[in-house]
C-alpha cells in the first residue's frame, strides 16, 4: 500500500494564541509597573493554573469539588517546609523548582484521599470532597509542628545558591518564574484535553454509563484525572508558597475552595479558557473589589446566583455565542439592544447598590456620621430622600432593563433561527 | 455513671438536633435529587428568625412563626430560582444553594451584626429538667427540676455528692424532635398528601398524568424541608449560640450525617445523626490521650516522643475530625451509608 500523503496545514489561529499568551505573560509587568499590579499579576498567574486544575475536574470531569483547596494547600506547606529546608541547607534543589514539590506533593495527596473521594461521582462526590476538606482543615489546626498552627509556616525564598543573579529576592523575579510555570501548566492541562484520557473524561461526565458499556472502569478514569487535578493544584500551592513566603492554614480552608468553584464557574466551566477569566476575576474581587466596598461578598453571592440561573456557561460561554454571532456578521443588527441593556442595567444596579451601600453603612460605621459617598454622590443614610431616591432609580433602572430584554430577547431569538438557516444552507451547498 | 448518663442525654439530644436538619435535607434530596448545601442556612435564618420574633411576641408564638416563615422563604427560593434551572440537572442546582449560602451569610450578617446575639430561652426552659444526685452513702437519685441546694451539698466531710443537672432547653429539644420525627413519619405513609409525595417521589411522570401539580409538591416539599430546618434553628440558636458562623458550624455534620445514613434514606439519616451526635458528645468530654493511654499501659517513653503533638493529642481535640473520620470509614467498608440502598 502506498503511502497516503496527508497535507495538515499548521493550526495558525492556535500558534497566534498560544503565542500572545505568552507576550501577555511577558509584558505584562511592564504596562503595570506598580508594586501592587505586580503582586496581582503574580496572583493572578497562581490563580489561573488553580483554577484550571480545578477545571479538570469540574468542567471536564463533571465533578463538582468542594475541597480542591486541600491539595493547593497541602502543597503549599509541603513546598514552604523543603524552602525552610533548602534555607537550612539540609536539601539541595533550586528554589526554582519548589513549585514541583508542591506539585508532587499535591499529587500523593490526590492519589492517597481521592482514592476515597472518586468512588463515587455526582452529588455524593460533592459532599465526600466536603468532608474530606473539613477532615484536613480540623486537622491543621490540631498538628501544629506541620502547619505552624495559627501563626502558620513562614519562610525565605532567598535561599540556596543564585543561578545567573537570580535570587528570586524581588517580586519581579517571582512573578517571571510564575509567568514561567503558567504557561508551561496552561500547555500541559490544555494538551490533557486533547489526549484520550482527556476525552474518556469528558465522555465519563456526559454518559458514565455508556462509558462502562464500552468497557472503561469510570471510576478510575475519575481518580486519574483527580491525580492529574491535584499536581497542578500543588504547584499552584507552591508558587503561592514562593510568592508570600507565608502559609497559614486558611489555605486548606473551605472558603478558599468555595472560591475557586465560584470563580471557574463565573468564568466558564465549559471551556478551556474560561476558568482563566475566573482566575483574573478572582484576584481583581479579592484584592481590588474587597476593599472599594464591605459588601463585596453580597455581591459577589448574588453575581453567582444569577449567573447560574441565566449563564449556566459562564462568561466564557457569553463570549463563544456573540463571537458565533459576530462570525455570521449579525452583530450589527443588535448592538443598540446590547447598549440599552447596558445601560438599563447601569442604572437599576446603581440604584440597588447604592442601597446596599447605605445598609451597610448603617450596620457598620454609623459612628462615622450618616453620609455615604457612592459613585460620586453624597447619600444621607438616614434620610428619606436618599432612600426614596436610590429606590426610584433602582425601580426606574429595572422597568426600563425588562423592556429592553424583552426586544433583546426577540431580536436574539431571530439571530440564532437565521444562523441555523444559514449554517444549513452552507451543508446543502457543499 | 451520673457522667455516662448526662453525656448520653446530651449526645442524644445534640443528635435530634442533627435529625432534624438532616430529616429535611434527605426529604427534599429523595424527592429533588437536589442537594440542599444552603440548608444550615435555612437553619441560621431560623435561629436569627426566632430570636427577633421572640422580642416582639415571646419564645412560644416564635417557635410557630419563625420555621413557618423560614419554609415560605425556603418554597420562594425553589420558585423562583430552583426550578428556573432544574432542567440544567444537578449540579447547577447545587450551585445555585451553593450561591444562595454566600448570600444569606451576608445578609444575616447585615440585619444582625457580626457577633453573636443574645438568643436566651424561656424562663420555664432555663433550669434544669432533672438533677442526677449521686450520694456516695445512699446511691445515685432522681430529682426533677433544679434540685435544692441542701440535697448537693453534703452534710459531712465523709459522705461525697455529686449533683449533675441536665438542662431543660435540651430535653424540650429532644421532646420536639421526637415529636417531628413521629408526626412526619405518620404523615409521610399514613395520608394522602404523603402518598401523592411518596408517588412524586419515584414516578413523577405518573404522578402528573394523574393530575397531580408536581412542581407544586416539590416546592411544598422544599418549603417543608427548610422549614423543619427553622424549626431546629429556633430550638437550637437558644439552646447554644445564634452567630453568623452557625451555618458552617453545623452544615458540613449534616452533609456527613446524610452520606453516613446513606442518601436518601431517612431511617438512616435518623441512626447516623443519633450515633454521630453520640460519639461526638462522648469524645468531647473525655480528656484521654495516647500519652494518658502509654501511661496507664506502662510503657516509658522518651522525651521528644512526649513531646511530640500526635501523642498528645487528647481525645477532646480530636472530636471535631471524628465525623468526618467517620464518613471515610463508611465510604471504604460500606459505600452505601449504613440504611441506604443506593449507590453512587
Amino acid at each position: 500500500m502506498a503511502a497516503v500523503y496527508k497535507f495538515k496545514p499548521y493550526n495558525v489561529g492556535r500558534w497566534v494564541i498560544w503565542s500572545l499568551f505568552a507576550l501577555v505573560l511577558l509584558l505584562a509587568p511592564l504596562v503595570f509597573t506598580s508594586n501592587l499590579s505586580t503582586t496581582m499579576l503574580a496572583q493572578m498567574g497562581i490563580a489561573i493554573i488553580a483554577c484550571l486544575s480545578y477545571n479538570i475536574l469540574l468542567g471536564q470531569g463533571g465533578m463538582l469539588s468542594f475541597g480542591h483547596a486541600v491539595y493547593t494547600g497541602l502543597g503549599s506547606y509541603l513546598a514552604i517546609h523543603a524552602l525552610n529546608a533548602v534555607s537550612a541547607g539540609k536539601w539541595h534543589i533550586p528554589v526554582s523548582l519548589l513549585p514541583i514539590v508542591g506539585g508532587i506533593a499535591g499529587m500523593c495527596f490526590a492519589v492517597l484521599l481521592g482514592w476515597v473521594t472518586t468512588r463515587k461521582s455526582g452529588t455524593p462526590f460533592a459532599m465526600i470532597t466536603l468532608g474530606v476538606a473539613e477532615l484536613v482543615f480540623a486537622m491543621s489546626l490540631m498538628f501544629s509542628e506541620f502547619f505552624g498552627g495559627e501563626a502558620g509556616v513562614s519562610g525565605n525564598r532567598v535561599a540556596g545558591e543564585a543561578f545567573f543573579g537570580i535570587t528570586f529576592g524581588p517580586q519581579i523575579q517571582v512573578y517571571y518564574l510564575i509567568a514561567a510555570y503558567t504557561f508551561v501548566c496552561v500547555a500541559l492541562m490544555y494538551a490533557f484535553t486533547q489526549t484520550p484520557l482527556g476525552r474518556i473524561l469528558n465522555a465519563v461526565r456526559d454518559n458514565p454509563e455508556r462509558v462502562e458499556f464500552i468497557g472503561y472502569n469510570t471510576q478510575r478514569v475519575r481518580y486519574i484525572a483527580f491525580i492529574i487535578a491535584g499536581f497542578f493544584a500543588g504547584i499552584a500551592g507552591g508558587l503561592g508558597a514562593l510568592n508570600f513566603e507565608i502559609v497559614t492554614a486558611e489555605v486548606v480552608g473551605a472558603g478558599r475552595s468555595g472560591a475557586y468553584l465560584l470563580f471557574t464557574f463565573l468564568g466558564g466551566a465549559t471551556f478551556f479558557f474560561g476558568p482563566i477569566i475566573g482566575a483574573i476575576l478572582m484576584v481583581i474581587a479579592f484584592v481590588l473589589l474587597s476593599e472599594l466596598t464591605k459588601a463585596w461578598l453580597l455581591y459577589l453571592g448574588l453575581i453567582f446566583l444569577f449567573m447560574v440561573m441565566y449563564a449556566p456557561g459562564g462568561i466564557a460561554s457569553l463570549i463563544m455565542m456573540n463571537l458565533r454571532v459576530a462570525k455570521f456578521g449579525k452583530l450589527r443588527q443588535i448592538w443598540t439592544s446590547y447598549l440599552g441593556l447596558g445601560l438599563t442595567a447601569f442604572v437599576m444596579l446603581a440604584g440597588a447598590g447604592a442601597m446596599i451601600e447605605m445598609v451597610y453603612h448603617l450596620q457598620l460605621n454609623s459612628a462615622l456620621g450618616d453620609t455615604v459617598k457612592f459613585m460620586g454622590a453624597t447619600l444621607n443614610a438616614k434620610g428619606l430622600d436618599s432612600w426614596f431616591g436610590c429606590a426610584f432609580v433602582m425601580f426606574t433602572g429595572l422597568g426600563l432593563f425588562e423592556l429592553c430584554r424583552r426586544q433583546y430577547m426577540i431580536e436574539w431569538g431571530d439571530i440564532q433561527t437565521e444562523i441555523e438557516k444559514e449554517i444549513k444552507r452552507r451543508e446543502t451547498a457543499v | 455513671m451520673e457522667f455516662f448518663i448526662i453525656s448520653m442525654l446530651n449526645g442524644l439530644s445534640y443528635g435530634l438536633l442533627l435529625f432534624m436538619l438532616s430529616s429535611g435535607l434527605t426529604l427534599i434530596f429523595s424527592m429533588m435529587g437536589v442537594l440542599n448545601f444552603a440548608h444550615a442556612s435555612f437553619y441560621m435564618i431560623g435561629a436569627y428568625f426566632g430570636y427577633t420574633l421572640s422580642g416582639w411576641i415571646g419564645f412560644w408564638p416564635a417557635l410557630v412563626l419563625a420555621p413557618l416563615f423560614v419554609g415560605a422563604c425556603g418554597a420562594l427560593f425553589e420558585r423562583v430560582t430552583l426550578r428556573k434551572v432544574h432542567p440544567f440537572g444537578h449540579v447547577p442546582e447545587l450551585l445555585v444553594t451553593f450561591g444562595l449560602s454566600y448570600v444569606v451569610l451576608e445578609l444575616v450578617q447585615l440585619v444582625w451584626g457580626r457577633t453573636a446575639v443574645e438568643f436566651a430561652p424561656p424562663e420555664i426552659l432555663r433550669s434544669a429538667a432533672f438533677t442526677l444526685i449521686n450520694h456516695s452513702a445512699n446511691g445515685m437519685s432522681l430529682v426533677w427540676g433544679a434540685a435544692p441546694a441542701e440535697a448537693c451539698a453534703a452534710a459531712d466531710a465523709a459522705v461525697r455528692v455529686v449533683c449533675s443537672p441536665f438542662p431543660a432547653t435540651r430535653a424540650f429539644m429532644m421532646l420536639v424532635a421526637l415529636l417531628m420525627l413521629v408526626s412526619l413519619w405518620l404523615l409521610l405513609t399514613h395520608t394522602r398528601i404523603g402518598l401523592v409525595i411518596q408517588a412524586a417521589l419515584t414516578h413523577p411522570e405518573m404522578a402528573e398524568s394523574l393530575g397531580h401539580n408536581v412542581p407544586r409538591v416539590f416546592m411544598l416539599v422544599f418549603g417543608a424541608g427548610t422549614g423543619l430546618a427553622g424549626l431546629a434553628g429556633v430550638i437550637g440558636g437558644s439552646t447554644f449560640v445564634t452567630e453568623p458562623a452557625m451555618a458552617a458550624t453545623v452544615g458540613s455534620v449534616i452533609f456527613v450525617v446524610v452520606v453516613v445514613g446513606g442518601m436518601g434514606s431517612l431511617s438512616g439519616a435518623f441512626l447516623a445523626s443519633v450515633l454521630i451526635g453520640v460519639i461526638q458528645t462522648f469524645a468531647v468530654a473525655i480528656d484521654y490521650s495516647f500519652l494518658t493511654l502509654a501511661k496507664d499501659m506502662g510503657w516509658a517513653l522518651s522525651a521528644a516522643t512526649q513531646d511530640n503533638s500526635f501523642v498528645k493529642l487528647t481525645l477532646s481535640q480530636v472530636a471535631p475530625i471524628l465525623p468526618y473520620l467517620f464518613l471515610v470509614l463508611i465510604l471504604i467498608f460500606r459505600p452505601k451509608g449504613l440504611l441506604g440502598t443506593r449507590e453512587g
